[in-house]
């Protein structure tokens, strides 16, 4: 399938935000923000605390009901959509899913399967297949048998990635994957997604706090601050430091990532003014 | 390599979640099944007349005597049936209380909702002299009401199981003062009648009450079974559900409904039994411990622990002591709560 689409057989599909207004019991945290996801992309979405990157992903993964503006994705408004039919497409890790006490992995990823069950249709062995094909793809075959619980921080993130990716969805959005991961994880969940989004074509939308590794494996960069959008593009075009003080209070200097040469954001803060020799 | 891990892989998983019982949840199953059916043979061949097994199977199969076919079909059988089936409900309806709300504590007999029962039971005895069906009504109603309440004063934005358990236990100490005046204001011999029927048994079985607790259950039953696939994936949190197309708030109230269905059904026949909506689920689950919803051992040990409670009251307390089956239940869970409340939060089960 996703083979077919890279020859431009298969439709791409749109997802964007129009005017779109969130409210949690009333309070706006999110106003009037136009946003427009591109297909087969990294987009990676940074911004201070609180300043609505998750509350946006919620928006866009249809799990929190917009109080003014639409959604869309393939031009059609996301509450029209069956629940179970938008989840065939669009699927999210949130920031703290519970592991029910004992579960095992690879029953935690089948539940993954979910939207593509039904009452008169129940588990087949395609669905094996994809779940099989999913523990391969996130390298946690080996602990089919363990009880979820009883995994590592890096390990339990993996398989959480792998029902994500057993839900077979052609957008992908995670919530602060890499929240409570060591540096070596996060590089580890970070080069897993880049690959699904290579190999298998898979759009992936994720919040990150992290902006040195967001200019690194985003094609796309979304900068928040206060619940707006304050810039868009590709790394190396948006963060400047008049962007990082803008959504962050924060002054810096940018430099070349010496690795892959994506824009480095290195904070000064108080106590260390910069020295002056050039780079 | 790689390939012989990715065979060996496919047929591993693909056969692990296909199968809905793991075999330790069936070993389980069958345990718990045969323990249910030792307990009922038990408590229908003992007591002032005792029935050997072989007493006991013909009279089953239609072959007894008219003395043994008394006491087995019109005393004894009656209390059993009645305790597998309302200790069954409450314990399903606790199990599904406290999945759809994630917290053990948020069982209907800890938030109010049996006590709801009890006080609207008690009014009818007290204040309107009723008895019978319309206790039983009561009771029903009650319980709907108390859930109804506790439902609309936890919603924001949609219900959250820590507001709603707290809530529940605030309406739970509000019904207690209810109880109290009521049963102060109360006649003595209508007070002593209310009494039993809080604390709840099974003395009182028949035929037609045990018919309309298993019709409830043939009704709802089946729809708690087509709901479990969501349920399962509720489990993971309610952003996780709603991302894997489950209507979140709305599979929440259907399920809350039936369950309360349960309870109060269950409660208006045999009364509030103590504890056993509370610690059925968590006991099954512990034994299985495989993440499943295991609504099928907690029914049964929800069955065993009634059945169990019955028997023990009759039977086994010294100086010919006769209680009802709640005393029992009462003195079982309530160490239990008090164990949950000491070890809540220690150990984080979120992942």
């Amino acid at each position: 399938m996703s083979r077919e689409r890279l020859q431009g057989a298969e439709p791409a599909h749109t997802l964007e935000a129009d005017g779109l207004s969130l409210a949690y019991d009333g309070r706006e945290v999110i106003g009037d923000l136009d946003l427009t996801i591109p297909d087969g992309d990294v987009t990676v979405i940074v911004g201070a605390n609180a300043c609505g990157k998750s509350t946006l992903l919620r928006g866009i993964a249809r799990l929190l009901r917009p109080s003014a503006g639409i959604v869309r994705l393939d031009d059609r408004q996301i509450s029209t959509y069956p629940a179970k039919e938008f989840a065939r497409v669009v699927g999210i890790l949130p920031q703290s899913p519970i592991a029910p006490d004992g579960i095992t992995v690879a029953d935690l990823v089948g539940r993954g399967r979910h939207p593509h069950q039904g009452l008169f249709r129940s588990w087949s062995s395609a669905d094996g297949a994809i779940v099989a094909d999913a523990m391969a793809a996130t390298s946690t075959t080996e602990l089919a048998g363990r009880r979820v619980g009883e995994l590592s921080g890096g390990q339990r993130q993996r398989v959480w990635v792998a029902m994500a990716l057993a839900q077979d969805t052609d957008i992908l959005l995670l919530d602060e994957p890499t929240t409570f991961l060591d540096v070596t994880h996060q590089i580890e969940l970070l080069d897993l997604l880049a690959e699904l989004n290579h190999t298998r074509k898979k759009t992936i939308v994720m919040v990150l706090h992290d902006l040195n590794l967001a200019a690194r494996y985003a094609h796309h960069l979304v900068v928040m601050a206060h619940g707006e959008v304050v810039a868009t593009g590709a790394p190396a075009d948006v963060l400047t430091p008049e962007l990082v003080q803008r959504a962050f209070g924060l002054e810096s200097h940018i430099i070349p990532d010496p690795v892959c040469g994506t824009p480095m954001v290195i904070p000064i803060g108080r106590f260390h003014r910069p020295a002056p020799i050039s780079y | 390599m790689t390939v012989v891990k990715h065979t060996d892989a496919d047929t591993r998983s693909s056969r692990a979640p296909s199968a809905p019982a793991t075999s330790r949840r069936r070993i389980v199953i069958a345990l718990l099944g045969l323990l249910v059916v030792v307990l009922a043979a038990l408590s229908v061949s003992v007591g002032a007349y005792t029935l050997t097994p072989s007493d006991l199977v013909l009279t089953l199969i239609g072959q007894g005597s008219g003395s043994d076919n008394v006491i087995v079909f019109r005393l004894r059988l009656p209390r059993v049936v009645l305790g597998i089936l309302a200790g069954a409900a409450f314990a399903i309806a606790g199990a599904l209380f406290q999945t759809i709300l994630r917290n053990d504590l948020a069982s209907p007999d800890i938030i109010g909702i049996s006590g709801g029962a009890s006080v609207s039971a008690a009014t009818a005895i007290l204040v309107f002299g009723a008895s019978g069906a319309i206790v039983s009504l009561s009771a029903f109603a009650g319980a709907l009401v108390v859930a109804a309440a506790i439902y609309l004063l936890s919603w924001r934005d949609g219900v959250s199981g820590y507001r709603f358990v707290l809530i529940g236990v605030g309406v739970a100490f509000l019904i207690q003062s209810a109880l109290g005046y009521l049963l102060t204001r109360g006649e003595v011999k209508e007070v002593s009648q209310a009494l039993v029927w809080m604390v709840g048994g099974v003395g009182g079985a028949k035929w037609p009450d045990i018919a309309v607790l298993a019709g409830t259950l043939v009704v709802l039953l089946p729809l708690v079974a087509a709901l479990a696939p969501r349920l399962r994936v509720l489990q993971l949190g309610d952003d996780t559900a709603g991302g894997l197309g489950v209507p979140v708030e709305a599979t929440r109230l259907a399920l809350v409904g039936i369950a309360v269905a349960l309870c109060a059904t269950a409660t208006a026949f045999v009364g509030p039994i103590a504890f056993v909506a509370f610690v059925s689920a968590p006991i099954a689950r512990r034994v299985v411990r495989d993440g499943s919803l295991a609504l099928v051992p907690s029914a049964l040990v929800g069955a065993a622990l009634v059945v169990a409670a019955d028997f023990l009251a009759q039977h086994a307390l010294p100086g010919e002591l006769q209680v009802p089956a709640g005393i029992l239940t009462g003195v079982l869970g309530a160490p239990y709560l008090l164990w949950l409340l000491a070890t809540t939060n220690k150990g984080d089960r979120s992942a």
